[in-house]
């Protein structure tokens, strides 16, 4: 690697860390990529005179149809599939980083017998991570997407099989630090890696995929860490912490959300157990709201705070939640949206959402800033959620989700819950909030009721 | 091994911890998407197997050239789409 690469490589590492730091505000966000993208040109331009190139045309081609595939798919893909899309990057980032291990395997191994022990762990590390995280990302996009049934899929001795599957293979790599020429067993290490990502996502519902997806891009930052020590290249490895920092802050923050630990979230499979509370339900009296009662509660209130849930996302009611949010402010009415961390698919989901339908940043808040003041509130309207506005969370011991954080919009003097049916939530929980005397149900598709509130306000 | 290595891991990781912890929760999209494209940096070992001289590294290099292209290009692309969106409203003349 001659000089000139490395100093590149060490200004390319300096603006990643700045882009990153960006982030930190959406004013400066925007500046912070370009950097970002700066850094990534250098990188790469550095890379090419570097000297090792010798055979250009496989490097062209990769290059033009990757950029073919990768701004089609940032142009046209709605915001709404976003949770796909980050899935299935980490699939392909994870593939880049297996590749280039399995690439380095061949070179140094099988053609020159140049394999250390330090090498030989920064490739298995690079090739068991990198290939679990290439299928079990394909199987949260095929959930995320609906391509596969997107509830848990569980079956007696999962956890064992898992487990066993986890340690062979980790057992190979051992195996393989002290005798890296044994081809077959890397292979097999790999194959077995695979099939650890497909088993280990098959038991995982869509409400815990904000976890999944944090991980995954935690072990995908990983796997282009531990490349870089395999090909001895420092700005992979700076690049790679920051994505396995990124992803591992990520999950702590979707775990705490949901009072799990990342083992349960693993291995814990909810939503197949629980539907016992349902027999509950049918006694207890609901109070049902109507279109024009909706808007009469709504003029009277001084401070509304909106919650979305990922039942937003579902009615892509997004734009028609904005217009609704427009004609309060229109009346003087003062309007926020409370963001539970771990509602949607993704983190920052109900974020992008929302940003997408123009609604002001400054209005999105988080649980911890509104939750205070939430007694304050005259009418809080729930769209979609469920799960994350359950009282039961702080009240009830025996409840799956109790200890959870969550949205306390019980306190607020009125609730306008709207929802598609009565049917409980994903995780088949039963939700006291439905049965309070101050909470009001909203029956219909989201998108259809908001629009037929605002053309009511219209009016 | 170097141990030089492992220290800019390790530090590397502190740096990434401290920075994004001050990310603010409103931007948990667009960091996903923005640190996917930043570690489709595994695009300069790409680049370097594809523009070997090895028949096998050329077509695995090839491969990981692309899925890494995909992920540079299109993660900043689809950040900087995001970002856009996230406007603050002038004060209403209301």
């Amino acid at each position: 690697m001659n000089y000139l690469t490395e100093v590149v490589y060490l200004i390319a590492s300096v603006l990643f860390i700045l882009g990153l730091k960006g982030l930190s505000h959406p004013e400066s966000a925007r500046r912070g990529m370009h950097f970002a993208e700066i850094g990534m040109l250098l990188a790469i331009i550095g890379t090419l005179v570097s000297g090792h190139i010798v055979t250009w045309e496989w490097i062209i081609t990769g290059v033009a149809i990757g950029s073919a595939i990768g701004a089609a798919m940032a142009i046209f893909m709605p915001m709404t599939a976003m949770p796909q899309r980050i899935a299935l990057s980490h699939a392909f980032g994870a593939l880049a980083a297996v590749l280039v291990g399995v690439n380095e395997y061949i070179e140094k191994g099988v053609y020159h017998q140049e394999l250390t022990t330090g090498l030989m762990s920064a490739i298995g590390f690079e090739v068991l991570f990198g290939a679990l995280t290439v299928t079990g990302s394909l199987m949260a996009f095929g959930k995320l997407s609906e391509i596969i049934k997107s509830a848990p899929i569980t079956y007696k001795g999962q956890n064992f099989i898992n487990v066993t599957l986890f340690f062979t293979a980790v057992g190979m790599f051992i195996y393989l630090i002290f005798f890296p020429y044994q081809t077959v067993v890397f292979y097999v290490m790999i194959g077995l890696a695979l099939l650890i990502g497909v088993f280990i996502v098959m038991p995982i519902g869509g409400a815990d995929m904000p976890v999944v997806i944090s991980l995954m891009n935690s072990y995908a930052g990983l796997a282009a860490a531990a490349t870089g020590f395999a090909i001895n290249n420092k700005v992979l490895i700076i690049a790679g912490a920051l994505d396995g920092a990124s992803g591992f802050i990520l999950s702590i923050i979707m775990s705490q959300a949901m009072n799990r630990s990342f083992t349960n979230v693993l291995f814990g499979a909810v939503g197949s157990s629980q539907v016992d509370a349902n027999s509950l339900a049918e006694a207890r009296p609901i109070s049902r709201i109507g279109i024009e009662d909706a808007k009469f509660v709504l003029e009277q209130a001084d401070r509304v705070v909106i919650v979305p849930g990922y039942g937003m996302a579902v009615a892509q009611a997004q734009h028609a939640v904005r217009e609704l949010s427009d004609e309060l402010e229109k009346r003087g009415i003062a309007v926020e949206f409370a963001i539970h961390p771990v509602a949607g698919r993704m983190p920052g989901h109900m974020n992008v959402l929302l940003a997408e339908a123009n609604v002001s940043y400054d209005q999105l808040l988080e649980m911890e800033t509104i939750n205070p003041t939430m007694d304050t509130v005259d009418v809080c309207i729930i769209i979609g959620a469920n799960d994350v506005v359950n009282p039961a969370a702080r009240t009830d011991k025996s409840s799956p989700i109790y200890g959870m954080p969550i949205i306390d919009v019980d306190k607020a003097k009125t609730v306008i819950v709207m929802k598609r049916s009565m049917a409980a939530g994903f995780a088949g929980i039963e939700n006291p909030l439905f049965y309070q005397p101050n909470t009001k149900m909203l029956f219909g598709d989201a998108k259809k009721v908001l629009q037929e509130l605002v053309a009511e306000f219209k009016k | 091994m170097q141990i030089e290595l492992i220290y800019i891991l390790v530090l590397g990781g502190f740096v990434g911890f401290e920075i994004i912890r001050k990310v603010t929760p409103t931007l948990h999209t667009p960091l996903m998407s923005a640190t996917n494209a930043i570690s489709g940096i595994s695009l300069v070992g790409s680049l370097v197997a594809a523009g070997s001289d090895h028949r096998t590294a050329q077509i695995l290099g090839f491969i990981a050239v692309t899925a890494a292209t995909i992920n540079v290009v299109g993660g900043f692309m689809i950040t900087e789409r995001m970002l856009k969106m996230f406007k603050k409203k002038e004060k209403k003349s209301s």
